[in-house]
């Protein structure tokens, strides 16, 4: 599950550690979780919505949606697995997205609205969701899909042969029964808040052209076979994947013929591809859309779109140290730490400042908890109450043991490497020495977090709009592997994450998490410090892109490019 | 040993080449940046600077300023001691391994030798790159592994070298001579074959140390060289390379740092090459 | 001559042989044994999986008798499954048949590579010769310069100079990859057209970086064989200088740039990883990068060794070209 894996708009059924802030940020379709509940968002207020670009020569032309053209995504990574549920790296979720489907996905108010499922009851008591699918739809190769394909996938997903990282929330599952070709039914132990929502696109697979067959090993890993607005019908090893559209989509026939996705492993290259026509939609670094993307050329030729991101990035303590025991150490470090500064050096401002594990704007997100305000003379303080006295060369010393220890990061993501910097320059004011190392993400994951070998990390979330967090919070989840690695443990907050997840009602809810934030903040064991926005770049022939909560992408199969504009002529 | 005259017939002929000299000078100077970094870099250049970030070079600061508003002058300055010592002790490693596989064999050939020269035919058919990078990233990326690994990478021309001085010395009247009189084989090797071929391995050294920074550089842009915030022209050149548009110096400085150090490097020992080769001199 | 051949190809097993030992060599340089990764911290490794690579790599048996086990698989161009998520076979990776030509990396590199040596070769020896004949000229200072600039400037500092500059503001060439979006609607001659595009500015920086090892070999090889008697007969013949050079000194001088030029075979292999990178060229080089970075084992050895027994077969036809052009070792 924490494979890289750059930030998405929406997250999957488990929190995600996301390797590139900047990379192709937006390009998922649907999310895989979504709300049992009606959420107000507090969006419409959020300045940080902008309005794209002047457009200017193509203004001229008539919007008529037209059929054609191709849009180009650029991408640092490949994709790795097309089968949903073994995939947890974006690129491989970003081009699932457009082949499968799911039953239920968001809508751009962040309500819940079906997708393959045409509407579905839930039971008074919450624990019975019955889905009634749509009726007609056709898998790509003309076989119809029916209630038998969501049963298979649910029985695949659960099943201790498929190495997937989404297994948890369908394990909460206490029967599942087809009632007939076209109702699903779902019956849960406990009140499970995020049942409804994870019934996005992991879970409905072909069985007629799986069943009995060794998963990991299908054809349909590369070469998948859905029912989406898009097919796959090229995979150049490390330069492109091809997707043509599915005319009998049943929401319609998308406008624009071809999507391609190019692999260009170099963003300073992705970037200059852009301009060269190479590349038509990319995920801009802050810097990038600052600075880089003001010039005339680009405000004919390009769209910028900038909308909050679902993320966090956080410095996370090994709280197995022997120095980050001590919570007065924390919070020094985080008194050390002037988080304003990071966000204006390393975010240019695109973003807020982070005080908790969930993003302003949304309902469980607390505005009310302590905040540590740059201070170093108070972070000294904590750190001579602590016992750490200043040796001989400026560097704080405890027991004739110098204050040193290192940061871990993963490459590829020079805001994070920026940002373990600054932290480092502060720190070394207070008296601390700090190294910066930097890892190959999925060594880093692998070898370094999954073995608990660090002693701080700078890394990333990206969150569900559920505010379960139970599997990085709950004390019992510090298993290799398990997300809990900072080995953080309060028995009130697992008190607080288990009420949380075990009710419907969004008032007790809301009550559990803004407490659990409270007592976060005064903890500590990561400092929280920064969410990013999301910055995308799409060429200004594309229209019909608008901006949502939930970012650009969900309509993507309504985009279009009116036909003087087209550029690529594709032959059917 | 007619030494003098022929320490100044060689310098009478290097100083002519006026490559050779400029690249002498730029190494020098090189030097004095290196071992002078605390007293001549204008600033910190660790300091982090939020109110000065991305600045076109300018009085305040000639180079500019990166991303992190660091002074670029001053992290190039510092990044002159990472050039300096990856060089040197890359090539340290690699001269001194070759010459002793070189001397060895070249002094005692037969089985030995045979071996050798074969090792050496399998270290060159391996594409160097590709190892140093399979090593760099299956070890880790430390300055030290770098150094390292360099230095294990590329010492075959030197040994091919220095073998070949020894067939052709081994014979001449002066060692003979020393056997004759009974000095042990290593007294031989070391206090005269070795001395008589040092010349050659001199250039072959320099022209290494120019090798050398290329490849820590481009290690470095790949993102396995030398690590960040630690400051060489490599990573600032990475730096440079995501910023190219609208920060120009921190590509162009760099760069050119790079090119003239190698290019220094190169015009010097080709200019030694040039005045201590004999077999040139005649035209003159 | 056969026998020179005979021998000489002899002699190349012992090499192949080192260079496999090395090769496994590294594979345990790594922390741990190569394994680890794969079956203990990887999660979606299954136990078969597992096991299939116990099998592969003989991890339970004695290092000898793994080296063993590995020399015997590669001898059949079995080089393992990828550990990457598509778990390939790493030789079809770089090598698909099913696939045309350009999609197949091995074939990338090498194309690109032999098309830089033959631009080398066509600029660098004129140079070389030039230089020699007008040696402490002006000229010839000029070009020393040139050419070591050439070496010296990184070269990927210069892809991206040239990058911007041709395709950001002069809009003359595409930037990265080898062929443009409508590649299969053009007829032949539209393809190579524009692969040949794309392939101008890596070319140009692979080239200008080999331009000075050949031409300086070239310029004192030419001196060399310009202070010889025969030449001074030549030209004591009162044949013309243009005669003298390109006819009898020429023909000698060359000789050694063909050993030089099996030499470089490897470095240019090596530098394939950097253009490939910024050039966002599918070749084996990308994938070794690629590789290396996600500790894909099977995939770096097999590059590895594959990219050695390259160089060794450049080495060997230098030998053999050295032989056909050398009339001293024609009459062996």
């Amino acid at each position: 599950m924490i494979n890289p894996r750059p930030l998405t708009g929406l997250s999957g059924t488990v929190p995600i550690i996301s390797a590139f802030l900047y990379n192709n940020c937006m390009f998922q379709l649907f999310s895989k979780r979504l709300f049992l509940i009606l959420l107000i968002l507090a969006l419409s207020s959020c300045k940080r919505e902008t309005a794209p670009a002047v457009q200017t020569a193509s203004q001229n032309v008539p919007l008529v949606p037209a059929y054609g053209d191709a849009l180009i995504v650029g991408s640092i990574a490949e994709p790795s697995n097309l089968i949903p549920m073994l995939a947890s790296d974006a690129p491989s979720q970003d081009v699932a997205g457009l082949v499968y489907n799911g039953l239920v996905k968001y809508d751009t108010d962040l309500s819940v609205i079906g997708d393959l499922a045409q509407s579905w009851d839930i039971s008074k008591d919450g624990l019975v969701i019955t889905f009634h699918l749509r009726k007609g739809v056709k898998w790509t190769d003309g076989v119809e899909f029916t209630a038998d394909d969501v049963m298979f996938g649910y029985q695949t997903i659960i099943s201790d042969k498929t190495p997937t990282a989404y297994s948890e929330d369908f394990k909460q599952v206490k029967k599942a029964e087809v009632l007939d070709k076209y109702t699903f039914r779902v019956t849960y132990e406990k009140p499970y808040a995020p049942a409804l929502t994870s019934w996005g696109n992991l879970v409905v697979l072909p069985k007629h052209l799986l069943e009995g067959k060794d998963i990991t090993k299908s054809p349909l890993t590369r070469d998948p076979m859905g029912m989406g607005p898009y097919k796959l019908t090229k995979w150049v090893s490390g330069q492109e994947l091809v997707l043509d559209s599915n005319h009998d989509y049943f929401e319609g026939r998308p406008y624009i013929d071809r999507y391609v996705y190019r692999v260009i492993p170099d963003s300073a290259t992705m970037f200059l591809e852009l301009q060269t026509g190479g590349v038509d939609m990319m995920g801009l670094t802050p810097l990038q859309y600052i600075k880089q993307t003001n010039s005339q050329y680009f405000k004919d030729n390009f769209n910028k779109y900038r909308y909050p991101s679902f993320s966090y990035t956080y410095l996370g303590f090994n709280l197995k140290h022997p120095f980050f025991k001590d919570r007065r150490v924390r919070q020094a470090i985080a008194y050390a730490i002037d988080k304003q500064e990071i966000l204006d050096v390393v975010l240019y401002g695109l973003g807020s400042v982070a005080t908790g594990p969930y993003v302003p704007n949304t309902w469980p997100y607390n505005p009310n908890v302590k905040e540590y305000e740059y201070n170093p003379a108070k972070a000294k303080e904590l750190l001579g109450e602590a016992g750490w006295k200043m040796g001989k060369d400026g560097v704080l010393e405890k027991d004739g043991r110098p204050f040193e220890f290192t940061i871990l990061t993963n490459l590829g993501n020079s805001l994070r490497m920026n940002t373990a910097t600054i932290i480092q320059w502060r720190l070394a004011k207070v008296g601390i020495k700090v190294h910066i190392r930097v890892l190959e993400f999925s060594t880093f994951i692998n070898e370094f977090i999954d073995k608990r070998r660090f002693e701080a990390v700078i890394l990333g979330w990206q969150i569900g709009l559920d505010p379960d967090q139970y599997d990085i919070w709950y004390s019992g989840k510090t298993k290799e592997k398990e997300l809990n690695f900072v080995s953080y443990s309060n028995p009130e907050v697992d008190a607080l994450l288990e009420k949380g997840r075990r009710t419907f009602d969004i008032n007790e809810r809301k009550k559990a998490y803004f407490r659990m934030q409270e007592i976060l903040a005064e903890d500590l064991p990561y400092i929280f410090l920064y969410v990013p926005d999301s910055l995308t770049i799409v060429s200004s022939r594309f229209k019909g892109i608008k901006v949502s909560p939930i970012g650009i992408t969900y309509n993507l199969p309504k985009w279009y490019v009116p036909k003087p504009l087209q550029r690529y002529h594709i032959e059917p | 040993m007619a030494n003098n005259t022929l320490r100044g017939l060689f310098w009478r002929r290097f100083k002519r080449n006026k490559l050779a000299v400029a690249g002498g000078v730029i190494v020098v100077l090189l030097f004095l940046v290196a071992l002078l970094a605390p007293v001549i870099s204008p600033y910190n250049p660790d300091n982090i600077d939020r109110r000065h970030i991305l600045e076109a070079p300018g009085p305040d600061h000639p180079f500019g300023t990166d991303d992190l508003g660091r002074d670029v002058l001053s992290r190039m300055i510092f990044g002159s001691r990472i050039s300096l010592a990856v060089g040197f002790v890359a090539v340290g490693i690699s001269t001194l391994l070759g010459m002793i596989v070189g001397a060895l064999s070249g002094y005692y050939g037969g089985w030995s030798d045979r071996i050798a020269m074969r090792f050496i035919d399998i270290m060159l058919s391996i594409p160097t790159f590709f190892l140093i990078l399979a090593v760099i990233a299956f070890i880790g990326s430390s300055i030290w592994n770098i150094m390292a690994v360099i230095g294990l990478t590329s010492w075959m021309g030197v040994a091919r070298l220095v073998r070949a001085e020894f067939l052709s010395l081994k014979e001449r009247e002066f060692v003979l001579a020393a056997r004759a009189v009974g000095a042990s084989d290593l007294r031989i090797i070391f206090r005269h074959v070795m001395i008589n071929s040092m010349a050659p391995v001199l250039v072959s050294a320099i022209l290494g140390v120019a090798g050398a920074v290329l490849v820590e550089s481009a290690l470095s842009f790949l993102g396995i060289g030398v690590q960040p915030p630690t400051p060489s022209w490599g990573n600032i050149l990475t730096l440079g390379k995501d910023n190219i548009e609208i920060a120009w110096w921190l590509s162009v400085f760099p760069g050119l740092a790079i090119l003239i150090t190698v290019l220094g490097y190169n015009l010097l020992g080709e200019g030694i090459r040039d005045s201590i080769d004999p077999r040139l001199w005649g035209r003159e | 001559m056969l026998t020179y051949l005979i021998k000489r190809i002899f002699e190349m097993v012992p090499t192949l042989f080192g260079i496999t030992l090395i090769s496994f060599f590294i594979i345990h340089l790594a922390p741990g044994k190569p394994t680890d990764i794969f079956s203990e911290l990887n999660p979606k490794i299954t136990p078969e999986a597992r096991e299939r690579l116990n099998k592969y790599y003989g991890l339970d048996k004695p290092i000898l008798v793994q080296y063993g086990i590995w020399l015997k698989k590669i001898s059949t161009l079995d080089f393992g499954n990828s550990f990457s998520s598509d778990h390939r076979p790493v030789i079809e990776k770089i090598w698909d048949r099913k696939q045309p030509l350009l999609q197949r990396r091995l074939f990338v590199t090498f194309m690109i590579n032999l098309l830089a040596m033959i631009i080398i070769l066509l600029v660098a020896i004129p140079i070389g010769i030039s230089s020699a004949t007008h040696r402490n000229t002006f000229y010839d200072k000029i070009t020393t310069t040139v050419v070591f600039i050439g070496f010296a400037i990184p070269s990927f500092w210069l892809a991206l100079l040239l990058m911007i500059l041709f395709g950001v503001h002069l809009h003359w060439l595409p930037i990265a990859g080898l062929k443009s979006m409508n590649f299969d609607s053009l007829p032949l001659s539209g393809k190579i057209w524009d692969v040949g595009r794309h392939l101008m500015l890596p070319l140009f920086v692979s080239a200008f970086g080999g331009l000075a090892a050949d031409s300086r070999f070239m310029r004192s090889s030419m001196l060399e064989v310009i202070r010889q008697d025969y030449i001074n007969v030549a030209r004591a013949k009162g044949l013309p200088e243009r005669t003298v050079i390109y006819r009898h000194a020429f023909r000698n001088a060359l000789l050694p740039i063909i050993t030089l030029l099996g030499l470089s075979v490897g470095g240019l292999i090596g530098g394939s990883v950097i253009f490939e990178n910024i050039f966002g060229i599918p070749g084996m080089g990308q994938l070794f990068y690629m590789s290396v970075m996600t500790r894909d084992y099977p995939m770096v050895m097999c590059i590895l060794t594959i990219g050695a027994v390259l160089t060794l077969l450049g080495n060997l036809l230098a030998d053999i070209g050295y032989m056909l052009a050398d009339p001293r070792i024609r009459a062996r």
